[in-house]
C-alpha cells in the first residue's frame, strides 16, 4: 500500500484534511499546533487504498521543535511516496516558505491549495495555473472542509507518486549557490540520500547535520572566511531564510491579487481588524473575557439561571419544581431557580441512570440472586460507573463552548490578551484555557494542554489543573464546611468555600514558580504566535469533535474506571475472612487498610489522633480516586454504621439527636451533605484545623481516575510518575502546613522562616548552577 | 529613520532591514516571515501592552515586546496599507 504524508503549516487544515480523506474524527481546532504526534489512517475512494499519515504542523524543517523533527525524520526516513503539502491560501508567503523546503527533498510532492473558498470570499484572486507553472509541482485546489475537489487531491497525488521528482532548490541564485553547489556533490560522494536538502541544511550549521558529519564542516568554514554578507555577515543560516522569502515575494505572490477598496486597502484585513477592535479591545477586552467565560460556566453548571429563582425569591414569589411528584420533577427548574442547560442535561441522565439502577435491583430480586451480588451489580458496577458517566453531560457541554471559542480564532486571542500576566509565572498565554477550564472539570482541561508547544509548559500545566477545584470537589468543600457549621456552630461557613477555591489558585500559581526555578528551569518560552483568522466555527467539525470526545470517555469509563470502581467497592464490602459484610463497614478490608495508613495523616490532623472511627477520613480520601463525590458518599455509609453501632449500645460515641433523625429521615446521601459531614466530625471528634486540613487534602491531591488517565496519556511515563508524586507531596504539604498553623498559631513563623530558607537555597543553587544558554 | 518594531506606536507601518537575536529565535522569526524586505503594521497591543499584533505577508501574527526589540524597520509612520 502506498504511503502519502500531510505536511504543512499548523493552523492549515491539514487535520480537516486527514479527517475527510480517512474518515477519521481526529480533533481540529482554529489554533495553531493542535496536531502533536502522527497520527495515521486510510484513504479507501480511490483505485488503490492509500494509507495517510498526518504530520505534525510546522513552519519549516529546522530543528528547533519536537514537531520539526519528528516531520523532518518521517519525510528523510520513512520515504513516503508522496507528500501532500498543504497550503493555506489566504496565507500564501508564510506556507509558500515550507514548500520551498520539502521540494528539496526528491520526494514528489503535490500542493493542496486549502481555503481557497476564503479567497474567494474575500474578493481576492489566485492564478492557480500562473502558481503551478512557478512552483514546477502540481497543485491542486481543495476545500478541506467542504470536501471539495479531495478525490481530484488524491488522483494526482497517485499519479505524482509514480513518478521520479528531481530535488531542487530555490536558492540556487544566491551568492551561496556555489557553496551549497560543493557540500552537494561531497555528500553524494558519501553516497548519502538527498544530497542536496542534507547540504543546505547543513550550509546552515543545522546541529542535526553538523553532529553527522562533521568531517565536512571545514568546507563551510573555509567558504566563511572569503564571505560576507551586508546584512547577515556570515549567519549562513539568516542568508538562506531571507534568500527564500525573497525568491517567494519576486515569483509566488505576483500570482495572488488581493481585494482592495478606494483608498488600497484590504477589504478583509479592515473586516478582520474591526472585530479585533472589539474582542481584544484595550479596556473592555480582559472584562467581555471574563464575562464570556462566566456566561460558559452559568450554561453548564448553574440551577439558577439567569437568577431568575433568587429574583422571583426576592420578590416574595415561590417556585414549584416543574413535573412536580413525577419522576422528573425538578428536571427544567426547581423552587431555586430554573436549570441551565448543563443541568438540566445531568438531570435527564440522572433519572435515566436512577430508573436503570432500580430496574436492575429489582431485575436482581426476581432472580433471587444473593445480597452481595445485588450489592456487586448494584453499587459497585453500575454505582460506580454511573457516578462516572453523570459527568458526561455537563463535560461535553464545556467542551463545546470551548471548542466554539477555539475553531471561531478567539481563544488565541484571549492567550494574546493574558500573556502579559502568565509570563511572570514562567508560562505563556496559552495555558491559561486549560486552566480556567480545570473549575469544570480537569479532564477536558488536560486534553486542551495539547495547544502549548512548550513541553515544561505543558507538564507545568498539567500539575497544576487539578488546583482549580472542580465541579465534583465542590460538595466536598461545602459539604464539609456546612458539617462544620452545625457541629461547631459556626458561622458564614460559606467563607472556608471560598477561601478553599483561593487556596487552590494560590497553590497553583506557587507551585508553577517552584517548578520554574528548580526542576523545569530554563527561558519563558518564547511566544511567537500565528493568530488565526476569525470565523464561523463550523456545525459538522464541531460535532466531530464532541463525538470523539465522547467515545474516549465513554471508554475510559468501561476499562480502567470500572476495574478501580469494582476493586474498591469489593474492599469496601469484604472483610478479611472474604465474607459480605454489607454496610458493616467497620469491619472491611477497606476499613482495616485505612487504620494502615491512619498513621500518615496524623501530621494532617485527621490521623491516629481521632477517636474509633477516624480511619473514615484515610477511606474516603481513597474512594475519592474514584470520583470525588464519593468522599461524601463514604461518609454517609459510615454515619449508617455509626448509627446502628449507637442503637446497638455503643456509648463511646455521642452525636446529637437531630442529626441522626436528618439522616434516617432522609434515607440516602443528601446532596449538600451537611449532616453527614457533620456525623463524621462528632463520630471522630475531629478538628476544626483538622477538618479544613482534609478538605485541602482532598482537593490538591491525586485527581479522580478519569483526571489520572487523561494526564498518563498526555504524558510520557516518568514525567506521569513524578505528577503523581507531586500531587501527593504538594497536597501532603500544604494540609500539614494548615493543620500545624490552624492548632498552633506560632508555628506560622517556624513555617515562615523554613519558607525562607527554602527559598533563599533555590536561589543559591541557581545562582551557583547558571543555566547554559538556551536548550 | 531606522526603529526597534517594539518602539511602534499602533497603526504605524514599516519595512524590515535587520533581525537581530541568535539561534531558536531569530529562526523562529525568519520562519514565521520577519525578514528583510517585508513590510510589517503595528495593528494592536494587548490590553496590558504587551504583547504585540502585527500585519505581517498577509497575516497576523504576535510576539512579545521582548521579540520585538529584535526586529529593525524603516519607519515609515501612519499611511494607509
Amino acid at each position: 500500500m502506498k504511503r502519502f504524508a500531510l505536511a504543512g503549516n499548523p493552523n492549515s487544515g491539514k487535520t480537516t484534511l486527514f479527517n475527510a480523506l480517512t474518515g477519521s474524527t481526529a480533533h481540529v481546532g482554529n489554533w495553531p499546533g493542535v496536531t502533536v504526534d502522527k497520527k495515521e489512517g486510510t484513504y479507501k475512494k480511490g483505485s488503490e487504498p492509500v494509507s495517510i499519515v498526518d504530520l505534525p504542523g510546522i513552519y519549516s524543517l529546522s530543528p528547533y521543535t519536537d514537531e520539526e523533527v519528528i516531520s523532518r525524520n518521517y519525510i528523510l526516513d520513512e520515504k513516503p511516496d508522496c507528500i501532500i503539502n498543504i497550503v493555506d491560501a489566504t496565507n500564501l508567503e508564510r506556507n509558500l516558505y515550507l514548500t520551498t523546503q520539502l521540494m528539496e527533498i526528491s520526494v514528489p510532492v503535490v500542493v493542496a491549495l486549502n481555503m481557497m473558498d476564503i479567497v474567494r470570499h474575500n474578493g481576492d484572486t489566485l492564478n492557480v495555473k500562473e502558481l503551478e507553472k512557478e512552483l514546477g509541482i502540481p497543485v491542486v485546489e481543495i476545500s478541506a472542509l467542504k470536501e471539495d475537489n479531495i478525490d481530484r487531491l488524491m488522483n494526482v497525488a497517485i499519479e505524482a507518486s509514480n513518478k521520479k521528482r528531481e530535488a531542487k532548490t530555490v536558492i540556487e541564485s544566491t551568492t551561496l549557490a556555489h557553496l551549497v553547489g560543493d557540500v552537494t556533490i561531497a555528500f553524494k560522494g558519501k553516497r548519502v540520500d538527498n544530497p542536496l536538502f542534507h547540504a543546505i541544511k547543513f550550509v546552515e550549521l543545522d546541529e542535526l547535520e553538523v553532529k553527522n558529519h562533521p568531517d565536512l564542516i571545514e568546507m563551510v568554514d573555509e567558504f566563511k572566511a572569503t564571505f560576507k554578507d551586508e546584512l547577515f555577515g556570515t549567519d549562513f543560516e539568516a542568508v538562506i531564510a531571507d534568500a527564500r522569502y525573497k525568491y517567494i515575494t519576486s515569483h509566488y505572490s505576483p500570482c495572488m491579487t488581493k481585494h482592495k477598496n478606494e483608498v488600497g486597502e484590504d477589504v478583509n484585513l479592515e473586516k478582520q481588524e474591526k472585530i479585533d477592535r472589539v474582542m481584544t479591545h484595550k479596556i473592555w477586552g480582559i472584562p467581555l473575557f471574563l464575562l464570556i467565560l462566566f456566561a460558559i460556566f452559568h450554561l453548564t453548571f448553574s440551577e439558577d439561571l439567569l437568577y431568575i429563582g433568587s429574583l422571583v425569591n426576592a420578590l416574595g414569589g415561590e417556585m414549584t419544581p416543574s413535573f412536580e411528584g413525577s419522576m422528573f420533577e425538578g428536571l427544567l427548574w426547581s423552587d431555586a431557580g430554573i436549570n441551565s442547560p448543563g443541568v438540566i442535561l445531568f438531570n435527564l441522565l440522572d433519572c435515566l441512570t436512577g430508573t436503570l439502577g432500580d430496574l436492575a435491583s429489582q431485575l436482581m430480586v426476581t432472580l433471587n440472586a444473593s445480597e452481595w451480588a445485588t450489592g456487586l451489580v448494584v453499587d459497585g458496577i453500575l454505582g460506580g460507573l454511573f457516578a462516572v458517566l453523570s459527568f458526561v453531560p455537563q463535560i461535553l457541554l464545556l467542551f463545546l463552548f470551548f471548542s466554539i471559542l477555539e475553531d471561531s480564532g478567539y481563544m488565541a486571542r484571549v492567550a494574546f490578551i493574558l500573556d502579559r500576566i502568565f509570563r511572570h509565572f514562567g508560562l505563556s498565554g496559552r495555558s491559561f484555557m486549560p486552566m480556567i477550564m480545570g473549575f469544570g472539570c480537569s479532564v477536558p482541561a488536560m486534553v486542551n494542554t495539547r495547544t502549548l508547544s512548550d513541553d515544561n509548559e505543558k507538564l507545568a500545566t498539567i500539575r497544576v489543573i487539578p488546583f482549580f477545584s472542580c465541579g465534583a470537589k465542590l460538595p466536598i468543600l461545602t459539604g464539609i464546611a456546612g458539617g462544620l457549621g452545625l457541629a461547631f456552630n459556626l458561622p458564614h461557613v460559606d467563607i472556608i468555600t471560598y477561601s478553599m477555591y483561593v487556596l487552590g489558585m494560590v497553590v497553583a500559581v506557587v507551585t508553577v514558580i517552584i517548578m520554574r526555578k528548580t526542576t523545569m528551569r530554563g527561558k519563558v518560552p518564547p511566544f511567537i504566535m500565528e493568530l488565526p483568522q476569525y470565523r464561523m466555527p463550523q456545525f459538522k467539525s464541531t460535532m466531530l469533535h464532541l463525538w470523539d470526545k465522547l467515545k474516549h470517555f465513554v471508554h475510559k469509563a468501561f476499562t480502567i474506571i470500572l476495574a478501580s470502581t469494582i476493586v474498591i467497592w469489593f474492599l469496601t464490602n469484604f472483610g478479611w475472612n472474604w465474607q459480605y459484610i454489607g454496610t458493616d463497614m467497620d469491619n472491611s478490608i477497606l476499613a482495616s487498610l485505612g487504620q494502615l495508613i491512619q498513621p500518615l495523616f496524623t501530621p494532617l490532623g485527621f490521623g491516629s489522633q481521632l477517636s474509633k472511627f477516624g480511619w473514615v477520613f484515610a477511606v474516603a480520601a481513597v474512594t475519592g480516586l474514584i470520583a470525588k463525590e464519593n468522599v461524601i458518599a463514604t461518609f454517609y455509609t459510615l454515619a449508617c454504621c455509626i448509627i446502628t453501632y449507637i442503637s446497638k449500645g455503643g456509648t463511646d460515641i455521642s452525636i446529637p439527636p437531630e442529626i441522626i433523625e436528618a439522616l434516617i429521615q432522609a434515607g440516602e446521601a443528601s446532596e449538600d451533605g451537611f449532616n453527614e459531614a457533620a456525623a463524621m466530625i462528632y463520630a471522630t471528634g475531629i478538628s476544626v484545623p483538622g477538618a479544613i486540613s482534609f478538605i485541602a487534602f482532598n482537593m490538591l491531591t491525586i485527581p479522580c481516575f478519569a483526571a489520572v488517565a487523561t494526564a498518563k496519556a498526555e504524558l510520557t511515563k516518568s514525567k506521569f510518575n513524578w505528577t503523581l508524586i507531586f500531587w501527593l507531596v504538594t497536597s501532603y504539604l500544604v494540609a500539614m502546613m494548615i493543620y500545624v498553623i490552624g492548632n498552633w498559631w506560632w508555628t506560622l513563623f517556624i513555617f515562615l522562616v523554613l519558607i525562607a530558607l527554602g527559598v533563599l537555597g533555590i536561589y543559591l543553587f541557581n545562582k551557583k548552577n547558571p543555566l547554559k544558554g538556551n536548550k | 529613520m531606522l526603529k526597534k518594531l517594539s518602539q511602534f506606536n499602533i497603526g504605524e507601518t514599516g519595512q524590515i532591514t535587520n533581525v537581530g537575536g541568535e539561534g531558536r529565535i531569530r529562526r523562529r522569526l525568519f520562519d514565521m516571515g520577519i525578514t528583510p524586505g517585508a513590510d510589517v503594521y503595528l495593528r494592536k497591543k494587548a490590553p496590558l501592552g504587551d504583547p504585540i499584533e502585527i500585519t505581517i505577508r498577509g497575516y497576523e501574527l504576535t510576539l512579545r515586546k521582548e521579540e520585538a526589540e529584535l526586529v529593525i524597520l524603516e519607519w515609515k509612520g501612519k499611511v494607509s496599507r
